[in-house]
């Protein structure tokens, strides 16, 4: 959708400008020619068919798309697909563990509650995977904090937070 | 929150009742979840509007040249492309007589736009990109009209008229009466004190997280139409659809699939649910449209813009003896949902309080905006602030408690069930029917310690911080029928599935319905399949809002599973030789008295209570059920193991409950932080603890927004201002804090689970509790009394009061 | 709420990105995305072509040199925020980076692409301008460098011409042992400040303020050092601050003429609003400032 200011001034090139981009999503190689235009999400979503990851502002707020990318936690809708070229990306669809049981994180949410309609859960929990892997005991305050870039309309946080807590001391526990 | 969920009960526990982890969870948490957009059609088309800047604006042309020259562009539609049937306005949804000038949506504007956002033709191209492109290109000629933005002022003589079409903006009016007003505000009669004051409450979206999605697919060798639809009420689509292209009922399927969040926005059925219907019917492609969210801040429909001036007559004790008032409803563009909304504020003013004597005038008015319709809550945190509020102001004038005041005045418990006086929504009187109210507020009381605050409040003192507390009531009419059916079905694999025409946008009906269903058949929710919000499932259904479903659908379900359990008995009854049955003793009731003494249903089998080994499982059962060719039925069987109840409540149910708030002002900044916050509510038999602490924690998160967060700025051209994530505040993890609960149970004498619904309460008084707190921080901060009157109340207007 | 199209370069060197710049017509920088990306989707930006300084491995970095910090102009946020020697030499940064945005929009932002799109409510230019920082700034004519009290020219416009990149940031760090603040007011955690302060002090030996820096944003065009305020702090005695009771410090009477700045009035926020909580914030800011100096203030768990 447009603001009407901008009507008058459209330029569209006549040809696409294509790229092509290699990379890798949750460990496994993908290459796709791409419009540079695209945003990573939507690539994610429909050149790559990984559509786990939401699209909720598409401008930088809502946290719905948030991937990690080389690690660190990004918006997608704030990303160029172009831009990830080599890049490890990784989304919700890689979050579980290997033999496809959930992680303790994902666990950890469901117990607590910690999605309702589980829209902004893609970015919930990509966050909070990087997270959990810089802090490894932090205070309520701390989570509240990690995810003050994700909205949620749905839970008020509450099951998220406390997901995030009993995830982080069982991730303790299980450390020898 | 209280204790982790558990996959199935604590041994010797009911699956109703129990805490148990949701079975919607593995899909979501993994990202194997269904959302529309997530589904991709061969060939499918993306479509995106050209939407009018103007708040009111008359349509001179219309040049798509440049837009169709675009490569990748399919069509651009306009009004008069439309299907004949289409050419017409979307059916307004409840008419109401006292409506003047019931105006719904065109499915693409016709010669008017009336609001910002108003759509005005529709690109169809092979991405998304591309049609926005194409958006900038359409040349639309408007002769701008002067427009209205302020409800009050368009009931001026001389304002401007939001549609061409009408006389004035005074859309509908309404009265509503009850007692003898006019005695109890006489001082010769007893009205001691006369308490007065004008309240006004914002609007704002739902704002759910996932957009407005569409989705339709025509398969012309068929004739079958399928729409895929992130919404709240798929059979209303249905009708819809079915009106607006002249189709084969029988040939439209509407499916919500996994829907992220709705909150009211999506039980509407909007002018781009028909454009997306009517493109698919046109272009021979699947059509998919999904709203972005600046469209969701333009269009969406949104809630909660009202003034209301009202009047509270107390005797010298206190006890109110009347209300009169007049409200004011911005009803934006049109009417989609008829006068639902206000119509509900009003009526649920009186609350948990005896009210003798009620007057109300009630003024609908046109404005060029966006409609107004149910947003989660829907009417009630309006009626429940201005009485709240008006309460407040009472006690301050009395010099009175603020508890103490309300404690006076509480429907006792013995008074149930209790008449209030109105009509209620659903055309049966308001009448209460169970709760204990003077329990709930003083549970709520003790938990947050309200004797004990003075003291808190002096030692906050003592280091500069100044501490607010309040507290609010409401009491919420939920559970509306008429109805939303269920069929439970035995599978010829053993397991079983639940069809419902209610759609979850994140409730967890599926576990609900599943908890209820595995107690009457003795199996694991993991062994149920539920199959919600799909058409061809179930031939009726209504919808999910006014937190309606556990009452309807939770009931059809029980009911059903009854009927079905008594099927498995009795047809296993045969097969294990155990008496002769005759299947009409099995009745809806589920009781076979003597079948239920002699087999028990265990893990999907039903066996011999008295030789366990012996036993059929419920496939065999199944199988034999839906029958072999040419083989007879046993005398007392009858087809299938299955059974469809559409369970119809008498009345509505009546929910209630107490907020309780602690927090801090900063008087410098107007910022407030939240110390505690105490829910205490009464929602009928929990059928999931834990997943009716989400909803009343999540609830409170929205009603917070609306407090002091959330709000839609329009200028005095209607031009929608707050139209980013960056200008219109959602409360985020670290401005909502965690609500401690407390739970009473009185069940529901209406329905045979007892439940009342859970969906709103959490939303309903936060507005009208932290105000209050915020009032009671600051009250001796200024030499005149303090009373805050707007929903929301923002930082800078605290400041400007405290220093006015 | 997608971007128009464009020509996209990823240039691998400074160099060749202002040639590039120069060249090519309608043509935007981007650096790490969090304000031209949303700008784009919305297309209030619609560009030609778009420079990505993602690939210039030179823009990046952090080093301390003859006691000035240099920052390149694409070192992200949250480097920054996690950066031993800026925790050590600039802890007035660090501050304020926990107020800017959340992780995700910190991991990818950058300092640069925050100073160049310059919004008057952000914390890093006020924290630059506080610092006395440098920028040093590219062409297809060479190097030059601007002191950033010279770089903004009103809202989100910068002294950058339309052949210029920022490189990067340098400035003179302040002694161990001074005294730090930022303080803000936003609605909500990581929003841009409604009104913010940073404030830095250097005590004498009697423990009296012998040198400050009070800089203000979100009030106007841009961040504005408070010099009036800056002045009166010279000689005040912190001795009575550990004990006094917040809103007594003596610090708010100093902070008045934050009051009398040029501020914005808006429907969300007041002019007289956005005045008065800058004096209220610039007191805080000086409060905890003072406290540090004098190593009294009980610092937060990180």
């Amino acid at each position: 959708m447009n603001s009407p200011a901008v009507h008058a001034a459209g330029v569209t090139p006549n040809a696409p400008d294509m790229r092509r981009v290699s990379l890798r999503v949750n460990g496994k190689p993908y290459s796709a020619e791409v419009e540079s235009r695209t945003t990573l999400v939507d690539f994610l979503r429909h050149s790559l068919l990984l559509t786990g990851t939401h699209v909720g502002c598409e401008h930088g707020v809502c946290g719905a798309c948030t991937i990690l990318i080389d690690g660190r936690s990004a918006r997608s809708c704030l990303t160029l697909a172009v831009q990830v070229e080599g890049c490890d990306i990784t989304t919700i669809e890689g979050l579980a563990n290997a033999d496809g049981s959930l992680s303790i994180l994902q666990q950890a949410l469901s117990e607590k509650h910690g999605l309702q309609c589980g829209f902004c859960t893609p970015g919930m929990l990509t966050t909070l995977s990087e997270f959990l892997r810089d802090h490894p005991a932090p205070s309520e305050q701390q989570v509240r904090e990690a995810i003050s870039g994700n909205l949620c309309r749905c839970t008020g946080y509450q099951g998220i937070v406390e997901a995030a807590l009993l995830a982080a001391s069982r991730i303790a526990a299980d450390r020898p | 929150m209280t204790a982790a969920a558990r996959p199935s009960p604590e041994p010797g526990h009911a699956w109703v009742g129990s805490p148990i982890q949701r079975l919607e969870d593995h899909a979501l948490l993994t990202g194997q979840g269904h959302f529309v957009d997530d589904l991709h059609l061969p060939g499918m088309l993306h479509a995106c509007f050209v939407r009018s800047p103007h708040a009111h604006a008359r349509i001179r042309g219309i040049d798509r040249q440049r837009a169709l020259a675009l490569p990748g562009v399919h069509a651009v539609l306009t009004w008069a492309d439309l299907p004949e049937a289409a050419r017409k306005r979307v059916p307004v949804l409840l008419p109401n007589p006292a409506i003047r000038d019931p105006l719904n949506y065109w499915v693409l504007a016709k010669d008017e736009v009336v609001y910002v956002g108003d759509p005005v033709a529709m690109v169809l191209a092979e991405s998304r990109y591309i049609a926005e492109d194409a958006e900038a290109l359409v040349e639309v000629d408007y002769e701008v009209l002067p427009a209205v933005s302020h409800a009050l002022e368009a009931l001026q003589p001389a304002a401007p008229r939001a549609h061409l079409s009408v006389q004035d903006n005074l859309a509908g009016k309404l009265n509503m009466a009850y007692g003898d007003v006019a005695a109890a505000f006489d001082p010769a009669q007893g009205a001691a004190h006369v308490v007065r004051e004008t309240y006004w409450q914002n609007r704002g979206a739902a704002h759910a997280m996932e957009p407005r999605s569409y989705l339709a697919r025509h398969d012309p060798a068929t004739g079958e139409l399928t729409y895929w639809k992130a919404g709240q009420a798929p059979h209303l689509d249905r009708k819809n659809i079915i009106e607006l292209l002249d189709w084969n009922p029988e040939k439209v399927r509407v499916i919500h699939p996994d829907v992220g969040g709705g909150f009211g926005g999506k039980t509407i059925f909007y002018s781009e649910d028909g454009a997306v219907c009517a493109a698919a019917v046109l272009t021979g492609r699947p059509v998919k449209w999904i709203e972005d969210r600046r469209e969701h801040f333009l269009t969406a429909t949104q809630e909660r813009d009202q003034w209301w001036e009202i009047e509270l007559a107390l005797d010298d004790q206190a006890r109110i003896r009347g209300v009169r008032l007049v409200m004011t409803h911005d009803n934006g563009a049109y009417f989609p949902w008829g006068i639902i909304t206000p119509y509900i504020a009003v009526t649920t003013v009186p609350g948990p309080y005896v009210v003798p004597a009620m007057d109300i005038d009630l003024r609908i008015v046109h404005t060029n905006k966006s409609p107004a319709t149910p947003v989660r809550g829907a009417g009630r945190p309006q009626g429940v602030f201005a009485m709240e509020r008006i309460l407040d102001k009472a006690a301050q004038q009395l010099g009175l408690d603020r508890a103490e005041l309300r404690r006076r005045n509480l429907v006792q418990p013995e008074q149930m069930p209790y008449s209030v006086g109105f009509i209620y929504r659903d055309g049966k009187p308001v009448r209460y029917d169970s709760g204990d109210y003077p329990a709930c507020q003083a549970s709520a009381l003790a938990a947050i310690d309200w004797q004990g605050f003075a003291q808190r409040k002096a030692a906050a003192r003592a280091e500069g911080r100044l501490l607010g507390i309040a507290l609010a009531n409401y009491v919420e009419g939920t559970g509306l029928g008429p109805f939303e059916g269920a069929t439970v079905r035995v599978q010829q694999t053993g397991r079983v599935s639940i069809f419902t025409g209610a759609s979850a946008q994140g409730q967890g009906h599926k576990t609900t319905l599943a908890q209820i269903c595995a107690d009457q058949l003795g199996i694991a929710i993991s062994q149920i399949d539920v199959v919600l919000a799909d058409t061809a499932g179930i031939s009726m259904g209504i919808g999910t809002f006014a937190s309606r479903i556990v009452v309807n659908a939770g009931s059809s379900t029980l009911l059903a599973a009854r009927a079905v359990r008594s099927k498995l008995l009795a047809l296993a009854a045969h097969e294990l030789g155990v008496a002769a049955v005759s299947m009409g003793d099995a009745g809806l009731s589920g009781a076979v008295p003597g079948l239920e003494q002699a087999l028990e249903l265990v893990d999907g089998s039903v066996r011999l209570r008295a030789d366990p080994q012996r036993g059929i499982s419920f496939a065999a059962l199944a199988r034999i059920a839906q029958a072999m060719p040419g083989f007879a039925f046993p005398e007392g069987v009858s087809a299938g193991l299955e059974d469809t109840q559409y369970f119809s409540p008498a009345q509505s149910t009546y929910c209630n409950g107490t907020h309780a708030v602690e927090l801090e002002v900063d008087p410098a900044s107007g910022g407030i932080r939240i110390l505690r916050y105490v829910v205490a509510h009464d929602s009928g038999k929990l059928i999931n603890p834990l997943l009716v602490e989400g909803q009343v924690q999540g609830g409170v998160a929205h009603g917070l927004g609306n407090a002091w967060l959330e709000y839609m700025h329009y200028d005095a051209q209607s031009q929608p201002l707050t139209t980013t994530f960056a200008d219109y505040l959602l409360p985020m993890a670290t401005d909502v804090p965690r609500v401690e609960m407390i739970h009473l149970e009185s069940p529901s004498p209406l329905n045979p689970l007892g439940a009342k619904g859970a969906g709103e309460g959490g939303t309903i008084p936060a507005a009208a509790v932290i105000v209050s707190a915020v009032e009671d921080a600051l009250a001796d901060q200024v030499a005149d009394r303090l009373h805050f009157t707007t929903s929301p109340l923002l930082p800078q207007w605290i400041v400007q009061r405290l220093h006015a | 709420m997608k971007p128009s199209a464009f020509q996209y370069h990823r240039p691998a060197s400074v160099s060749e990105a202002v040639q590039l710049l120069a060249t090519l017509d309608n043509a935007k920088l981007l650096a790490g995305g969090q304000s031209l990306m949303p700008m784009m989707n919305f297309r209030a930006v619609m560009a030609d072509h778009v420079i990505d300084l993602n690939g210039i491995a030179e823009l990046s970095g952090i080093s301390l040199r003859d006691g000035r910090l240099h920052i390149g102009a694409m070192t992200r946020q949250r480097d920054i925020e996690h950066s031993p020697l800026v925790a050590e030499h600039c802890p007035l940064l660090v501050e304020a980076y926990h107020q800017v945005g959340h992780r995700q929009t910190r991991n990818r932002g950058t300092l640069g692409g925050s100073l160049s799109h310059f919004d008057p409510a952000s914390e890093q230019p006020a924290c630059i301008l506080a610092m006395d920082g440098m920028l040093v700034i590219q062409s297809p004519r060479g190097q030059r460098e601007l002191p950033m009290s010279a770089f903004g020219q009103g809202i989100m416009s910068t002294a950058l011409e339309h052949d210029e990149v920022l490189v990067s940031i340098h400035f003179s760090v302040w002694p161990a042992g001074h005294g730090w603040a930022f303080e803000e007011f936003a609605r909500r955690h990581g929003d841009f400040a409604m009104a913010g302060a940073a404030a830095l002090l250097e005590l004498d030996a009697a423990r009296r303020i012998q040198r400050a820096v009070v800089v203000v944003c979100g009030l106007g065009n841009g961040p504005v050092r408070v010099s009036a305020v800056e002045q009166a702090l010279i000689g005040f005695d912190t001795a009575a601050l550990a004990s006094a009771k917040p809103g007594t410090t003596g610090f708010e009477a100093l902070a008045a003429p934050a009051s009398q700045l040029e501020a914005f009035d808006d429907p969300h926020a007041p002019k007289e609003y956005r005045q008065r909580l800058a004096a209220t914030m610039v007191a805080r800011a000086l409060r905890r400032a003072a406290l540090r100096a004098r190593g009294e203030f009980q610092e937060l768990a990180a």
